[in-house]
Order: structure tokens, then sequence, then C-alpha cells
């Protein structure tokens, strides 16, 4: 192939900075190549942040019940003023009744108009558990955000869907990260095992999970998480549940594991740092992991949204988290029939964090995997 | 072959027993033993049956004795088809899952041959067509799928279904077949309300697939015996249909084994949200209402059908794959 002394030039200048990179740069670059995986991260990290500001983000109290305010559609903002100048506010709901239902209903007043407030004040709460403080992220100019702000409507008890959203975000992205760090757990353990030792225990952990792979799980998930007692917190119950989940999820991960174990185990610098008479232990610790640790990150998010969708569908059915805990099952089991549905189409906004989340795990693990071998 | 056939008998063997042993901790992890909560139920619903007979139903499933005694009567009588009664509906399990069971098989079987039926077509054209507009949209189609979970997909379905077109998607018959004998015309009826729930079920098995068949397909269409096809002149439709799909197809055919699990656990949760008729809705509410003779032999049932679909799904694999017929694979 004929080459230009430029052109040649060139190619050396960038071969030599691949040559002299180490292996997080380099595997920096080839992500960075993955442009979707590269927003994708963006939104986790968008979630995950919400997720940790979630009771400053909300801004009415989610358990705050108030017949009245019964399935309130989803209200607009309005931007500008009547001059035209910048000023958000929303309308006050002024309650009328109907002289021949006698049924009270609500609407916008727009003779009432309350201004939007960034740093507003709400409800209380510890921000990280740690500092009281009442002030939220968005509030309304005189009045309790509840009586009049409803960015995303009401459910049947007339609790706000946006903050009760904001909140079930914290719930559902913890029990995934949670659930995923004890499936990291045995799948690490149990598929290290199965690599390094080989022979009749990697036969044993094999079958394990082949047998595992092999049984249809929501059935049993179901079984197991219809067990739970009725009786205990929600806090026991969450971690109930998360333990479920994680028992079965731990597979995929154990094969990861396992399969980078046996390739590694063959390689020349392996076998190198054994005739240098290195420890087993520090063979994996100071070798193995920083060589697989990028696949098992590429794993590790992949296997989130399985997780996420786990817990959702448990909710869902009402075997897992259950009121008063919110997670976006629980959230979409308002949404369960089509009566509801019918009559108040906006609690189905919960799927949409849902789905958002799940694909941008996916893309993010994709570009992580791709990422993962950056001399492949 | 043999050893290959061996093997997978042999683990079909143990899985069923694990999956017996799983279902019998399901059945004893209520606090309260099933005998007492059927005979409190029984005293609940008028119809009281006598200490003499609850210490009968005790002595048969041996629960005042050690646990493995307890799971040799359970397996005993299970292995004759005995599943006990049902105390929410006053029947024997058998009966109360009758037609379900099999309206559940058939959703699920017919769930896998969709998949199959659109994943392999849609899989070769993306591959053969890459980054053309159906390709975007068939790898959009199929992130939407992956990302959906079941139950949402379905509740989205039954919206729209209401909303768009006025109709009621839920459910396996028009009302007048319901509880009506099996007929011409309500098989038919049948027929026609499958479609749905089956696309459905399909739509994450045929998103994975998709993407297995593509990059599977695309990586046999690189290689020089393609090239070589060309160069001979053969036609294109016969250049990929003959060689590469084909070739590309054997990883596509394995994955069957994890695809049934996967359809069978799907299709409890879509039938909960559509209300089919199948299993499902039953496990449910079974489980819900600590009924756990009916909810560990639906969860058992479903675990066993499942590994004898996944082993005939094996045969027929070893029968179409020369490669592990002739005993060079494993």
């Amino acid at each position: 192939m004929s080459v230009t002394a430029a052109e040649g030039l060139i190619i050396t200048e960038a071969e030599t900075r691949v040559a002299v990179a180490t292996q997080r740069q380099l595997i920096w670059w080839r992500f960075r190549k993955h442009r979707l995986a590269v927003v994708s991260a963006a939104v986790v990290l968008a979630f995950y942040l919400v997720a940790v500001f979630a009771d400053f983000i909300a801004y009415s109290e989610p358990f705050d019940t108030l017949a009245a305010r019964s399935y309130i559609p989803p209200q607009p903002i309005h931007w500008f003023d009547a001059g035209g100048h910048f000023h958000p506010h929303v309308y006050a709901l002024k309650g009328k009744r109907d002289l021949r239902t006698f049924k009270l209903s609500y609407a916008p007043d727009p003779s009432e108009a309350r201004d939007l407030v960034l740093f507003g004040r709400g409800y209380e709460y510890n921000l990280f558990g740690l500092f009281p403080t009442d002030v939220h992220l968005l509030g309304v100019s005189g009045g309790r955000p509840q009586d009049s702000l409803f960015l995303l409507g009401t459910d049947q008890l007339g609790r706000d869907v946006f903050s009760r959203l904001v909140l079930a975000t914290q719930t559902s992205l913890t029990i995934g990260l949670v659930g995923v760090t004890l499936s990291l757990v045995l799948g690490v353990l149990l598929g290290g095992m199965s690599g390094l030792y080989g022979g009749w225990v990697d036969v044993v952990i094999q079958r394990v999970i082949e047998i595992l792979r092999s049984i249809p799980t929501i059935p049993l998930w179901m079984g197991l998480a219809a067990a739970v007692p009725t009786s205990w917190s929600p806090q026991r119950v969450y971690f109930a549940i998360t333990l479920i989940i994680s028992l079965i999820g731990w597979t995929e991960l154990a094969r990861v594991v396992r399969g980078r174990f046996l390739a590694l185990r063959e390689e020349d610098f392996i076998t190198a740092a054994e005739l240098a008479g290195a420890s087993r232990l520090r063979i994996i610790f100071k070798h193995m992991v920083p060589s697989f640790l990028s696949h098992i990150i590429a794993a590790v998010s992949l296997a989130l949204p399985a997780m996420i969708i786990s817990e959702t569908t448990l909710s869902f059915l009402g075997l897992g988290l259950r009121p008063p805990a919110i997670s976006w099952g629980v959230l979409l089991q308002d949404a369960q029939n089509l009566q509801t549905l019918a009559l108040a189409p906006w609690l189905l906004v919960v799927a949409v964090p849902v789905i958002v989340v799940i694909l941008a795990f996916n893309f993010l693990g994709d570009g992580l995997r791709d990422a993962a071998d950056p001399y492949g | 072959m043999l050893t290959y056939l061996l093997r997978r008998l042999g683990l079909a063997a143990i899985t069923i027993f694990a999956i017996t042993l799983v279902t019998f901790v399901i059945l004893h992890l209520p606090p309260v033993d099933f005998v007492t909560a059927y005979a409190a139920q029984a005293a609940a619903s008028g119809s009281a049956i006598s200490p003499a007979e609850a210490d009968a139903m005790r002595l048969a499933y041996g629960l005042n004795q050690p646990l493995w005694v307890q799971y040799w009567k359970w397996i005993s009588m299970v292995a004759v088809g005995d599943f006990g009664r049902s105390f929410e509906y006053g029947r024997p399990v058998t009966e109360v899952i009758g037609d379900r069971l099999w309206l559940t098989i058939l959703l699920s079987i017919g769930a896998i041959i969709v998949t199959w039926g659109l994943a392999l077509p849609i899989g070769i054209y993306s591959a053969v067509r890459q980054y053309s507009v159906g390709d975007y949209i068939f790898t959009f189609l199929g992130f939407i799928g992956l990302a959906i979970p079941g139950f949402l997909l379905a509740l989205i379905v039954m919206y729209v279904g209401l909303r768009v077109f006025n109709m009621n998607v839920g459910g396996l018959f028009s009302s007048e077949y319901q509880l009506a004998p099996w007929t011409w015309a309500k098989l038919w009826d049948l027929m026609k309300h499958l479609p749905v729930p089956m696309l459905i079920l399909a739509l994450p098995g045929i998103a994975q697939l998709v993407r297995i068949m593509r990059a599977n397909l695309l990586d046999e269409l690189r290689r020089p015996y393609v090239v070589t096809a060309r160069a001979r002149g053969l036609a294109e439709r016969r250049v990929i249909l003959r060689y590469p799909v084909r070739a590309a197809m054997n990883p596509f055919a394995s994955t069957i084994g994890y695809l049934l699990p996967y359809t069978v656990s799907g299709s409890v949760i879509i039938s909960v949200v559509l209300s089919l008729p199948t299993v499902g809705p039953l496990l449910l509410h079974s489980l819900i209402a600590q009924d756990m003779l009916l909810g560990s032999t639906i969860i058992l049932l479903l675990g066993v059908l499942t590994v004898f679909g996944t082993l005939l799904s094996d045969l027929l694999l070893m029968w179409i794959d020369p490669r592990i017929r002739l005993g060079q694979l494993r």
C-alpha cells in the first residue's frame, strides 16, 4: 500500500500515543467513540442524582392524602404572564359543585395564579437522612405545594404523582444496586472458584447454573416472595425482596467471571508471575482482577436493568414491595386495570422512567462491553 | 451421541429433582402449615372439616415427622398425580387447574413459534441490509422490546387497544364461549384471541434473537467463502440462504433452551395483566391467599414442563446438528 510521507508520520504519532497509553486510557478512548453509550451514561448519572436528592426534588409530601384532590389531571405550567414577561406560574384549583350531580370537581382558576419559585418551602425531611430541612427544588408562592402544584396529576388518594415518582426512583434504583452487589458477590465467588479450581468444583457450579437457568424464574420468585410475612416492616421486606432477586440473578455474572478466569489462566503474563514465585492471591488481585475488572463492570451494568425489571414486576403483582413503600412497581400497581387507565391515563407516566433507565443501562453496558477489551 | 443423550437425560432428571425440592420449600414456607390453613378456611366458609379429617390429612402428608419423610410422602403422592385439594376452591387441585395448563402450554409454544418465525427473517434482513432504514427501525424496535418489561407492554397495549381501537384485548375467549364446552367455534374464537398475547410475549425474545442472528450473520458474510460463492456467480439469494444463514443459525438454535423458561415466566405475568385463563392468574391468586397446595403445584408443573420442553428441543437440535449427532461436540 502506498502511503505519503505525511500520512505515514501521522499514523506513527497516533500509534505511539496508543502504544504508551495506559489500559484505563485505552478503555476511555474506546468508550468515548460509542456516542449512545456516553449519552446513556449521562442519563444513568442523572437518574442516580434524582435518587440521591429525591426528597429535595419532590415537592409534595408523598403520603399526604386528601379525597378532594383525587385524580387531578397533570397541570400545565404557564411560562409567561399576560404582559409577555417570563414569569412561570400555575393556576390554583378551585372546587365547584355540580348542582345536578352534586359532585365536587376541580378546575384551574385563572384569576388565582400561583408563582413557581425555586428553593421553595414544603414538607420537612432529612437531606441525606442527616440534615433536617424543608427546602425543595420547586415551590409555589402563597401556600403549600400540596394544594396547588400537580405537575403529573394525582392518584386516587390525591397524592402527587410527580413527588411519588421521584421517591419511587430512589427505591427502585437502590434496590437494583443492592441486588446487583449481592449478585456480584455470589457471582465472583462462585464464578471465580469455578474458573480457578476447575475439576469437580467447576462441574458442580456449572451444573447448578445450568439448572437455575432452565427453571422459569418468575413463578419461583412469586412463590418465594409470597412467603414474606405481611407483618414485616417495609425495610425488612425490601431486603427480603432484594435477596430473592439477587439469588436468582447471579448466574450470568458467574458465567462472565469464570470465562475471564479461564481465559486469563492461559495467558503468558500469569505463567510468568507464577514462575517468578508470586503467591496465588497476589496473582489474582494484582494481575488478574485489573485485567477483567472492566468486563465485570460491563456485566454489572447489563445485570442492573434485569434487577430493576424484577423488582418492578414483583411489586406490580403485589408480591414485592408493598405500600407504604413507594417504588415504580408499587406505583404501576395503581394503573393495573382498564377502568383506572381510562379514568386517569397519566398514572402510566411511571412507565417512562422505567423504560428510559432500562434502555440507558443496556446501551451503557453495550458500550462498556465493547470498551472493556480495548486491544480487540 | 449416546453420551450426549445420557448427559442431557441426567441433567434433566437432576433439574426436576431440584425443582421438586424448591417447590417443597415453597409449600412449607408460610408460617401456618397448609392443613391448618385448610381447616381454618373450611371453618370460615361454614363447611367445617372434622379434627379427625384434619388429622388424617396431617398423617397423609406426614406433617409431624422429619422433613425428609414429609418430602417423601408428598413426592410419592405427586408422582401418581395426586396434588391434594385447593382450599380456596374446595376442589382437587388438578380439577382447578384443568384446561388452564394446556392454554399456558399453547400460549408459550405459540409465542416461541412467533419468536422464531419473526426473528429469523428480520435478523437476516438486518444483516444483509446493514445500516439501511429498515435495519435501523428494527434495531430501534428491538431495543424497545428489550427495555419494556412484559407486564408494562401488556398494560400499554391494553390501553392503546381501549383508546384507539375501542376494544378489550384481554382474555382468550369471548364471553359467550367462556364456559362453553369445546367446539370448533370455541376453538376459532380462541385462535382469534391468541395473536395479541402471543406477540406481546414473543417481543423480548424476538429482540434478543434478532440481535444474535444479525451479529452472527454479519460475521459469516465477511468470510472468504461468501466472496467465492459470489465470484462463482451464484444468485445472491442462494449465496446468502444456502451457506451463511445455515452457519449463523447454529448458536441461534441453541438459545431455545433459555427461550422456553423465559417465555413460560413471561406468560405468567402477561396472563395476569390481560386476565388470560392460563395458570398465571391462578398462581398469583393462590400465592396471595396462601393456598399453598395449589400454588406449589402450579410452580412444580410449570418447572417440570419447561424441563421436558427444553429436553425435547435439545433432542431436536441433536437431530438437526450433525456435529452433536456425530459426537464431535462434547
